[in-house]
C-alpha cells in the first residue's frame, strides 16, 4: 500500500443519505475476477442513461468534477453489501477521501484497507461543506487528523491509531498479522478445531 | 481471594473466547472458527495469496459454494453468461489449488452460503463465522459471532485464520409477547429496521432476546439475524437454547456422542449473564406487530401493511426530505396513501432471508388449491439442494407449479440479480429478500420487501395484499 500523503482538493457533492454500495457499483458488475477497471462502473446507474450514454446532469460526469479527490456525501455512506469493489471503484476513479457524518462499518473497514480515507464530521461542518461555493477546496492532514474547510476552519476527525499508522506508513495489514504467527499457533494448540470441513 | 467476575453479555463472551493476541495501539487479533467462501468476493483474495506466495493456513475451517452468479435454470445446460461461467469455474479451480472443499455448481450440497452452513451443521454456537457477504449475520441465530467482511479480509482469513477487529457496542433488541396470525419473523426484523433506521445499529452487534424470540424456530431466527446488517449492525445473534440444540443434533458436522454432550454443556454457558448490561436496548411488542412492507429504496423505509406512506412535506431535515422524495419518485409512489392494492409484476420467494424449507412450506400452504394472478410472474427459488430435496419429498413443487409459479434451482437469484434473474425497468416486485436498493433486483426495478406470507398473498391477488384477508 502506498503511504497516504496530505492533500488539498475540490469536492464532488452528492447530497443524499444512505448511499449504498449497490449504487456505488451495481452487483451485475461483480462477476469480474479482477480488482481493476471498476472506475467505469462507479455510480453506474446514476451515471449513464438506458443507452449507456453519460448523463450530463450527474455530478460525476460534469467537467468540474474531473480530477477531484474528495467525495462529499450524506449520512451513513456505504451501507449494504460488503463488496470491496465499492472502495476499489472509488479509488480507481480518483477519490482519496469521502466526507460524511457517518459510514457503514464494513465499508469503512474496506476503505481503510485501500487508502481511501473516510472522514466523519459533525452535522454543522457537514452543512458548511455542502454550502461552500462551487470550486472551493478542503485540506486534509491525516497525521494531525485535521480537515480545513473552505472558510479556513480547522476541524479534527477521528481515525483509530492503528489505521492511521497503516495509512501514513503504507503498512499492509496482512503482513502485520503474519508477524503474529507464533501467537496464532499457540491459540490453535490450546483450541482444538470445532469442525473439519474437509471431512 | 475470591475474584469478582463481571457479568458479561454473550457478545463479550464470544469476543473473549476468540482473542488470539492484543498489542497496544492495535485492534485485537481474533481467531475465526469458520469461513464461508463464494464466487464473487473470493477470486481477488486467492489471487492475493498467489502473488504473496501464501497458502491457506487452515483448509479444514473453510467451505466454499457457488450461489451469487449461478443460474437457477436447468443445471445440466451450459452457463450462458461467459463472465459468470468463468467466475464459477475460477471458484472451483481456486479451491482445488488451495485445498478447500467446494460445493460447486454440480454438487448435491450446493446452495446459498448462509443456508448450507447451518444445514450441514458447520455453523455452531460459540463460533466466530465470517464470509465475504454482509448477510453472514444469519449464523448469529446459533449464538455465533458472525459478520460480513471485505475481500482484503477474506485474504487475511485464508492466510492466517485471523482478523484484526475492534470491539462493537452491544445492542439488545428485546421482543416480548406473541406474534398474531399472519405476522412472522420477517415482520419482526422489518419493524426493527423501520424503527431504528438503516444506520441505527452502526458499530453495534444486536442480541435478540425476549419471549417472542425464544418462541421462534431456528429457521425463523435465521431470518431475524440475517437482516441485522439492514439495521446497520455488522452482526446479530441469539443465545443458543434447546431449540438450537434440537436443530443441530445429528447434522453431518455436528459433534457426536460424548463430544455432543460436552459441546451442549459448553454452549449452555454462552447465554448473557444476569446483570450484564448493554450499550443500548430497544423493546418491541410482538403482540402489536402487523405484517410489514417496505415502500422505498432502503430497508428502513418500511411501514405496516395498511399504514399510509410518509409525505416528504412532513419531513423537516432537508437532506432526509430529498432522500425520501427521490425514493418515492424512483418507486413511482405517492406519500400519504398505503401500499395495499398496488399492482405488482413479479413475486420472488427465495434468498438467504427466506428460502428455507419452512418458508417454502408457508408459501405453499397459502398457494395450495389457489392460482396466482396471471399477470404476475412468481419465482420460487429454494435456498439449497437439500431444501429442494426436502420440498420435493413433501410435494411442494407440484403445489407451486399447479398455482402457476416457477420452481427453480438453488441460488441467490433475484435477490441480487447477477445471474439473469431480474426485473425489467419499472417492474414492481414483492420480494422475500433483504434489499430494496435502487436497481438491486435489476436496473430500474422496484422492490417491496415482505414476508413469504405477504409475498404469496400478493402473488394470488396481483396487488400488494394483507395476507390476513386470505387466512
Amino acid at each position: 500500500m502506498k503511504p497516504f500523503t496530505n492533500f488539498e482538493s475540490r469536492m464532488v457533492p452528492l447530497p443524499l443519505n444512505n448511499i449504498d454500495t449497490d449504487q456505488i457499483i451495481p452487483a451485475r458488475f461483480l462477476k469480474t475476477t479482477s480488482k481493476q477497471g471498476l472506475d467505469k462502473q462507479l455510480f453506474n446507474d446514476w451515471r449513464y442513461d438506458a443507452a449507456g450514454n453519460p448523463n450530463p446532469e450527474f455530478i460525476i460526469n460534469k467537467p468540474e468534477s474531473q480530477g477531484v479527490q474528495v467525495l462529499l456525501a450524506g449520512d451513513n455512506f456505504g451501507c449494504g453489501s460488503s463488496r470491496e469493489h465499492a472502495p476499489w471503484a472509488l479509488t480507481q476513479w480518483g477519490f482519496r477521501a469521502v466526507i460524511s457524518t457517518s459510514f457503514a462499518d464494513i465499508f469503512k473497514q474496506n476503505s481503510l484497507k485501500n487508502s481511501l480515507l473516510p472522514i466523519e464530521v459533525a452535522a454543522d461542518v457537514h452543512a458548511e461543506l455542502f454550502a461552500a461555493p462551487a470550486g472551493a477546496t478542503v485540506k486534509i492532514d491525516l497525521p494531525n487528523q485535521t480537515l480545513t474547510t473552505p472558510s479556513g476552519r480547522v476541524v479534527t476527525f477521528p481515525v483509530d491509531e492503528f489505521s492511521k499508522h497503516c495509512l501514513v506508513k503504507g503498512v499492509d495489514e496482512l503482513g502485520y498479522i503474519l508477524e503474529q504467527s507464533p501467537e496464532i499457533a499457540a491459540y490453535e494448540a490450546a483450541h482444538p478445531a470445532l469442525i473439519n470441513a474437509l471431512a | 481471594m475470591p475474584r469478582t467476575i463481571m457479568p458479561r453479555t454473550i457478545i463479550e463472551k464470544l469476543w473473549d473466547n476468540h482473542v488470539v493476541h492484543e498489542l497496544p495501539g492495535a485492534p485485537s487479533l481474533l481467531f475465526i472458527d469458520l469461513h464461508l467462501v463464494h464466487e464473487v468476493t473470493s477470486p481477488q483474495a486467492f489471487q492475493g495469496l498467489r502473488e504473496r506466495g501464501l497458502k491457506v493456513r487452515r483448509p479444514d475451517l473453510h467451505i466454499a459454494t457457488a450461489d451469487h452468479s449461478i443460474p437457477t435454470s436447468d443445471r445440466s445446460l451450459p452457463i450462458v453468461d461467459p463472465i459468470a461461467a468463468n467466475q464459477l469455474a475460477q471458484l472451483e479451480a481456486n479451491c482445488k489449488e488451495f485445498g478447500i472443499r467446494c460445493l460447486g455448481v454440480h454438487s448435491d450440497q450446493q446452495g446459498i452460503v448462509h443456508v448450507i452452513g447451518p444445514e450441514l451443521g458447520l455453523t455452531q454456537p460459540g463460533m466466530t463465522v465470517v464470509c465475504g457477504d454482509s448477510h453472514t449475520a444469519t449464523h448469529g441465530a446459533f449464538g455465533a459471532l458472525a459478520f460480513g467482511i471485505g475481500t482484503s479480509e477474506v485474504e487475511q482469513v485464508l492466510a492466517t485464520q485471523c482478523l484484526l477487529q475492534r470491539k462493537s457496542k452491544s445492542f439488545q433488541v428485546q421482543v416480548e409477547g406473541t406474534l398474531k396470525a399472519g405476522v412472522s419473523a420477517k415482520d419482526i426484523i422489518l419493524a426493527l429496521i423501520a424503527r431504528i433506521g438503516i444506520g441505527g445499529g452502526t458499530a453495534s452487534v444486536f442480541e435478540f432476546t425476549g419471549s417472542a424470540i425464544r418462541a421462534l424456530s431456528m429457521e425463523e431466527r435465521m431470518t431475524v439475524c440475517n437482516m441485522s446488517i439492514e439495521g446497520g449492525a455488522r452482526a446479530g445473534l441469539i443465545a443458543p437454547d434447546d431449540t438450537t440444540f434440537e436443530y443441530l443434533a445429528g447434522r453431518p458436522h455436528a459433534p457426536k456422542g460424548a463430544a455432543w454432550d460436552s459441546a451442549v454443556a459448553r454452549w449452555r454457558e454462552l447465554a448473557t449473564d444476569p446483570g450484564a448490561t448493554y450499550d443500548r436496548t430497544v423493546t418491541i411488542d410482538a403482540d402489536a406487530l402487523e405484517p410489514m412492507i417496505t415502500y422505498g429504496t432502503n430497508p428502513g423505509m418500511g411501514v405496516s401493511i395498511n399504514e399510509a406512506l410518509p409525505k416528504p412535506s412532513e419531513v423537516s431535515d432537508p437532506m432526509a426530505r430529498e432522500s425520501i422524495t427521490k425514493a418515492l419518485a424512483y418507486m413511482g409512489l405517492e406519500g400519504g396513501k398505503p401500499l395495499v392494492g398496488h399492482p405488482i409484476d413479479v413475486v420472488f420467494i427465495g434468498s438467504c432471508t427466506n428460502s428455507r424449507i419452512s418458508d417454502l412450506r408457508t408459501a405453499a400452504g397459502l398457494l395450495k388449491g389457489r392460482k396466482v394472478n396471471p399477470k404476475v410472474r412468481v419465482m420460487v427459488v429454494p435456498g439449497s439442494q437439500e431444501v429442494k430435496r426436502q420440498a420435493i419429498a413433501e410435494g411442494l413443487p407440484e403445489i407451486f407449479r399447479a398455482a402457476g409459479c416457477e420452481w427453480r434451482e438453488p441460488g441467490c437469484s433475484m435477490c441480487i440479480a447477477m445471474n439473469g434473474d431480474q426485473l425489467t425497468p419499472g417492474q414492481y416486485s414483492v420480494s422475500t429478500s433483504n434489499r430494496n436498493f435502487e436497481g438491486r433486483q435489476g436496473k430500474g426495478g422496484r422492490t417491496f420487501l415482505a414476508s413469504p406470507l405477504t409475498a404469496a398473498a400478493s402473488a394470488i391477488t396481483g396487488v400488494v395484499t394483507d395476507v390476513r384477508t386470505l387466512l
